[in-house]
């Protein structure tokens, strides 16, 4: 059974050599990629300007979905397969768009009624916290910490 | 004739061949895979919802700070550990890519030593997540509970560490799944059971499964220690 599923696919072009080449580079490609999102995230550990902060954001973002491209694409092969096989698993992820647009707008204006008609939510959420103990001094067992 | 032949595309689907030009098990691997995505997609989604519909949140840089061995009363280290987490799975998807690459040409020294080391890899990423999990409950930090005030030092809520602990927690046990198979793969190789066979495709789908992991740690990795 499963010899015959083999043979019926049609074989998918690949030289072994350049194979390992491109795997090489997708590695290198992701590293990459892997680094200038946690410089990004350093250079953006002291900013105090929002605006800045939210590109930054954005940037970081636009770096995993390229990421998720290379791996889905190269590592997952979904590159080299037919057409066929990449639309049935891509158009189905495009909801994807829908998804985090609704869910974030919504999850923004639920918050934002609440503030406005939600007084004790408001008063609430500006209450100073106490740190319960710096993380510097070595961990000693939280007196309030269950076990 | 033989213009018209070359032109004309292959018809997938007029019969007699494979319509997505891949067998049936790596067919339903993908499946598989997308609807895992949705469940992914679903609990970040609800993470960024939360998120959005809170005034303040926990900053991730200063929550996640810490690494084994830190001497006492050293600065915090912000993004060290995960980063380190983060190129262990991906090497360790490499290794995954490249015995899949020697499965492809029946290589089954190449398959044992790379599926060898994507285990490892496997178990490197599980001990880390292990220590980092254990060193937040001692910080205080569990489901219900949250110790980390909001970055703007106002009063947090547990819906932080319910999340970071839920969503890190399925994504670590996808980890542990991918590991046993991957287990699994190397004992029916040892077994020369793909030998028999005469084909290697059982590791290319426990491979597909394997990147899967690591595609969704991109994603982890971004929404909550990055962003």
């Amino acid at each position: 059974m499963e010899q015959h599923s083999a043979t019926t696919v049609l074989p998918h072009g690949h030289k072994p050599d350049a194979a390992v080449k491109e795997i090489w580079k997708v590695t290198g490609i992701l590293t990459v990629l892997t680094l200038v999102e946690l410089g990004l995230g350093f250079w953006m550990m002291g900013m105090q300007d929002e605006t800045t902060k939210h590109f930054i954001k954005g940037a970081i973002i636009i770096l995993m979905l390229a990421k998720a491209f290379y791996i889905v694409g190269y590592f997952m092969h979904l590159k080299h397969e037919i057409r066929n096989l990449i639309m049935t698993i891509c158009i189905p992820l495009i909801l994807f768009a829908w998804f985090i647009i609704a869910f974030l707008y919504e999850g923004n204006s639920y918050n934002n009624l609440k503030n406005k008609y939600n007084g004790y939510y408001k008063e609430h959420s500006s209450q100073h916290m106490e740190k319960k103990e710096e993380p510097k001094p070595a961990e000693t067992k939280k007196p309030g910490a269950k076990d | 004739m033989a213009t018209t032949t070359a032109i004309t595309p292959v018809k997938y689907w007029s019969g007699g061949k494979s319509p997505f030009n891949v067998e049936y098990g790596k067919l339903m691997m993908w499946y598989f895979l997308m609807s895992d995505a949705f469940t992914f997609g679903a609990f970040l989604i609800a993470y960024g919802t939360t998120r959005f519909a809170t005034n303040g949140w926990p900053n991730p840089n200063e929550v996640f700070s810490s690494y084994p061995f830190k001497p006492e009363g050293s600065s915090p280290a912000p993004l060290i550990f995960v980063s380190i987490m983060t190129f262990i799975l991906i090497i360790s998807s490499v290794t995954m890519v490249l015995a899949v690459h020697a499965g492809h040409n029946m290589d089954k020294k190449g398959v044992v030593r790379n599926l060898i080391l994507t285990i490892l890899g496997g178990l490197a990423f599980l001990s880390c997540q292990a220590w980092e999990w254990t060193h937040l409950f001692h910080e205080g930090a569990w489901w219900g509970r949250n110790p980390f005030p909001n970055a703007d030092g106002t009063l947090s809520t547990t819906n932080f560490t319910n999340f970071f602990f839920t969503i890190t927690g399925f994504h670590g046990f996808h980890v542990f799944s991918g590991v046993v198979i991957n287990i699994v793969m190397l004992l029916m190789t040892l077994g020369n059971k793909f030998e028999q066979r005469g084909h290697y495709l059982m590791i290319e789908k426990a491979g597909l499964y394997w990147h899967f992991v690591d595609l969704v740690w991109v994603f982890v990795f971004t929404c909550f220690y990055l962003v």
